[in-house]
């Protein structure tokens, strides 16, 4: 067997595959936060909150409603957009014309109301969720074994980032998305109702982050907790990228999986602290991150 | 605005004033005589989180900055503390200065990095320093995990005072407590003061006077981790006990919302909000309703409907009723 | 029913940034397929009338009436669908969209809107230009860019503000005869304007505007007559 600095190959795959996943979920919220910051100014800090907000939807709609799976990963996002809907037109859109940090400290209140119903609701432990019949197995790919339903977690994570990225940056309404980024109120004088824009980007990324949650279901266990050690990361992903980019966001937010999945391969006890080592490094030397835009 | 509620005590007539320094004599008589209706352990639990929720105001209400990590300071002091006291044998004296000494350097580091950003990114840098903190508490070997430090001696003041006498321990936090809000109180009132204040109004034109922004916002910062220790330490001596609790988050959110429930930018707001959300907690702990969600709730009330909190809200309607003979010039 | 002289009725018109009044009153009219004029010193209020028509500025008192109808009750993002059209004074191209996307931006509002073709034809300096970042273009071309992106929905009232400002004479010919175009075509302009030719060489009517309020109103035939008295307004 081959081994890189005394570790099997095979060893070295599995935890990048591992950090892969771990990265994907990053890009996501990433993803959904960096958007949201440029058309709202708001760092959403209820993002991790509805990421598990998005899984225990899909092991409630299993449990008691007896909705599959692969129906759940369109269900979940619609149910946590539509909280999503009541936290921006009831909260936080009466502080956009205020400072920044109150629509973080709003948003970081909504999160521990969240977690707090959810433990109250269901208990701290954990909750499992089974696989999907169709992705229970997994590919020898000769050198390792790849089990379906993380390859599947990677596909769909890329692929819906893709999706979106598409979506801003080459259709209309991601024109009309950009434009209002720019200057809100001119957008506003085209005839553009972007009050209702601002509710459904908000809508949507919310939507994105309990997608997210849905797929992370049956991969990592459902728990009130499971989006707030989370989003901490996540928000060091976005201090590192920058959040002038969406690309910038997605690569980020792989790249930085992957850091983590070498860490645990060759100094596994700095596995848990890599990201925001990196995070220091790059404030240091770069202070305003990678594709860094500061406002 | 609030650089005017800051300062806006000084010039008052001389009714007020009295007014004033009846309420001062008061105030300090309910506290000093407050253990004999009170378990002075609860009173020392609010007294830490008066100095903590006060020490954060220095840079969340003085300067303008968001610190969501002031957790690390907080509970990594209290880790320090427990370890010099248990392990190293130290005396109270010397462990607490241990752990104050701790958070100063690592408020020190934390602070030359995170002010490199602005405004809400200064929030998230801090917060994933602190992050790291916390996991480096859960790694490593002398913090003890999940059950932390136990046990931890209360030792003696000086040699002499018992401290494991609760009502001494009380005597000896209200006075560390007493100190910290009279070198907050001085610096405030102070030239560095002002020039917080400047930076927070306007911070490019504070640059433009000539003002080294970075150095006042840096010596900000590491003042109130010194303090925000001074309490960690404080609480690890008086309940014996260093935990993750102290490190997380939640923490770093719990003393945001202390200020901001107060007050934010006045000197007595923290207080009070510390004051309430501890005696808060402290009912609800045996109510068995959902302790988190209900300061979630209370959270995003504050944020909603009164932003100067309870004591800027009372000082603003009491000034407003004032204005003519007070704020006249 | 009321007798419909008037497209646009301005009647002491109040507006605020905030706790600072800026409009004390302006009184004005515009008939269809008129050219208008705001002339006034910088600061006396012109850009200020155009928000608050279109209801950027949205603290107004006094009345707005377009085609009878109120407008100040409006929502701002109904306003442009009466066929108003809004030109600003920073032209507003976006940067992070290119030529056509700036082009396409603002949905159609009524028929009636000049095809793409019309547009390279009136403005070819943007043929060809589709995947430029709209920034990259020279200013003049921006100001034809955010012309023609207004042309394209159809508006037939169309707020123009100061199309002229820091152009070289070649771009403000061509600007002019472009607005000609629009003229012919029966559009309905309220122009923004301190290049006093261009203004005389285009408009019907004139108002002077002073501190928020109108002060004067001179006829574009009586204008060369007038100049002394324009030019003691205007402070030249
Ligand atoms: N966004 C704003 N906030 C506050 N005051 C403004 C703003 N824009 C313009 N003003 C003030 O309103 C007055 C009128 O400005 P404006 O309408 O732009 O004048 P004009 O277009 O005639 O040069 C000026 O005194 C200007 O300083
Ligand atoms: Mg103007």
């Amino acid at each position: 067997m081959t081994e890189i600095f005394g570790v099997p190959f095979a060893v070295l795959l599995g935890q990048l595959l591992l950090g892969l996943i771990n990265g994907s979920f990053y890009a996501l919220l990433s993803l959904g936060l960096a958007i949201i910051f440029g058309m709202l100014n708001v760092i959403n800090f209820a993002h991790g909150a509805f990421y598990m907000l998005g899984g225990f939807a899909a092991l409630v709609a299993f449990n008691t409603l007896g909705i599959g799976y692969w129906p759940s990963l369109i269900v979940a996002p619609l149910a946590v957009g539509l909280i999503g809907v009541v936290v921006e037109k009831l909260l936080l859109r009466h502080l956009y014309k205020m400072d920044h940090l109150y629509s973080l400290l709003l948003t970081f209140g909504v999160a521990l109301m969240l977690e707090g119903l959810f433990r109250h609701l269901f208990g701290s432990a954990g909750k499992p969720y089974p696989l999907p019949e169709a992705l229970s197995g997994g590919i020898n790919l000769g050198f390792m074994f790849l089990p379906a339903y993380r390859a599947w977690v990677i596909v769909a994570s890329l692929g819906v980032c893709l999706v979106t990225w598409y979506a801003i940056e080459r259709t209309r309404l991601g024109a009309y998305l950009r434009a209002a980024t720019e200057n809100p109120s001119l957008v506003q004088a085209f005839g553009i109702n972007v009050p209702v824009m601002l509710t459904l980007t908000y809508a949507f990324c919310v939507g994105l982050a309990g997608f997210a949650g849905a797929l992370a279901a049956p991969l990592y266990q459902v728990s009130p907790g499971m989006g707030s050690n989370l989003i901490i990361i996540v928000f060091a992903v976005v201090v590192i990228g920058g959040m002038g980019s969406i690309i910038g966001a997605v690569v980020t937010g792989l790249s930085l999986g992957l850091i983590e999945g070498l860490t645990k391969v060759f100094v596994p006890s700095a596995s848990a602290i890599a990201v925001f080592l990196v995070m220091v490094a790059v404030l240091l030397l770069r202070p305003s991150g990678l594709f860094g835009r500061e406002r | 605005m609030t650089l005017l509620s800051a300062t806006a005590a000084a010039p008052t007539t001389r009714s007020f004033s009295t007014v004033r320094l009846f309420l001062l004599v008061a105030a300090a008589a309910v506290v000093l005589a407050a253990p004999l209706a009170i378990y002075p352990l609860f009173l020392v639990k609010i007294l830490c989180f008066i100095l903590f929720a006060s020490a954060l105001n220095i840079v969340l209400g003085f300067a303008g900055l968001l610190s969501f990590g002031h957790a690390a300071f907080f509970g990594g002091a209290a880790y320090i503390t427990a370890h010099a006291a248990k392990v190293w044998g130290l005396p109270f004296e010397l462990a607490v200065l241990a752990g104050v000494g701790f958070a100063t350097v690592l408020g020190l580091v934390f602070g030359a990095l995170a002010i490199r950003r602005h405004g809400i990114y200064f929030a998230m840098v801090t917060l994933a320093l602190a992050q790291m903190v916390y996991f480096l508490a859960v790694q490593l070997p002398f913090t003890g995990g999940e059950d932390g430090i136990q046990s931890v001696p209360h030792g003696t003041l000086l040699g002499i005072v018992d401290l494991g006498k609760s009502t001494s321990m009380y005597y000896v936090v209200l006075g560390f407590t007493a100190f910290g809000l009279f070198v907050i109180w001085r610096a405030i009132r102070s030239p560095f003061g002002h020039i917080l204040a400047a930076i927070r109004e306007n911070e490019q034109r504070a640059r433009s006077l000539g003002l080294n922004v970075e150095r006042y916002k840096l010596i900000a910062f590491t003042l109130s981790a010194a303090l925000s220790g001074l309490a960690g330490s404080l609480k690890a001596i008086a309940f014996q006990l260093a935990s993750l609790a102290d490190v997380t988050w939640h923490m770093s959110g719990e003393v945001i919302l202390m200020t901001l429930l107060g007050g934010m930018g006045t000197l007595i707001g923290p207080a009070v909000g510390a004051t309430f959300v501890v005696s808060m907690e402290h009912y609800l702990s045996t109510s068995g309703l959902p302790i988190t969600f209900i300061i979630g709730t209370v959270f995003v009330i504050c944020v909603m409907l009164f932003r100067r909190g309870i004591y800027g809200e009372i000082r603003a309607r009491l000034l407003a009723t004032r204005q003519p003979s007070d704020l006249g010039d | 029913m009321r007798e419909q002289q008037h497209l646009l009725e301005v009647s002491n018109l109040n507006g605020w940034y905030g706790e600072s009044h800026v409009l004390h009153g302006m009184t004005f009219n515009v008939g269809a397929g008129e050219i208008v004029t705001l002339l006034g010193r910088n600061g006396a209020g012109k850009t200020t009338t155009l928000r608050a028509i279109m209801g950027v500025v949205r603290k107004r008192r006094g009345a707005i009436t377009y085609k009878g109808s109120d407008i100040i009750s409006l929502p701002q993002h109904k306003v442009p669908w009466l066929g108003i059209g809004y030109v600003p004074e920073e032209r507003g191209i976006f940067a992070t969209l290119n030529v056509l996307e700036n082009l396409m931006l603002p949905p159609v509002t009524q028929s009636g809107g000049m095809g793409i073709d019309d547009i390279y034809q009136l403005f070819p300096n943007l043929r060809g230009r589709d995947q430029t970042p709209g920034t990259r273009l020279s200013g003049g071309e921006q100001q034809m860019l955010a012309i023609a992106r207004i042309l394209r929905t159809g508006a037939d009232f169309i707020l123009l503000d100061e199309p002229t400002e820091g152009l070289a004479p070649v771009i403000v010919e061509e600007i002019a005869a472009s607005l000609q175009v629009l003229k012919q075509r029966g559009l309905t302009i309220v122009l923004v304007e301190q290049n006093l030719r261009f203004a005389a060489s285009i408009a019907d009517r004139h108002y002077v505007v002073e501190q928020g309020v109108v002060v004067d109103e001179i006829a574009n035939e009586v204008l060369p007559a007038s100049m002394d008295r324009l030019n003691s307004y205007l402070g030249v």
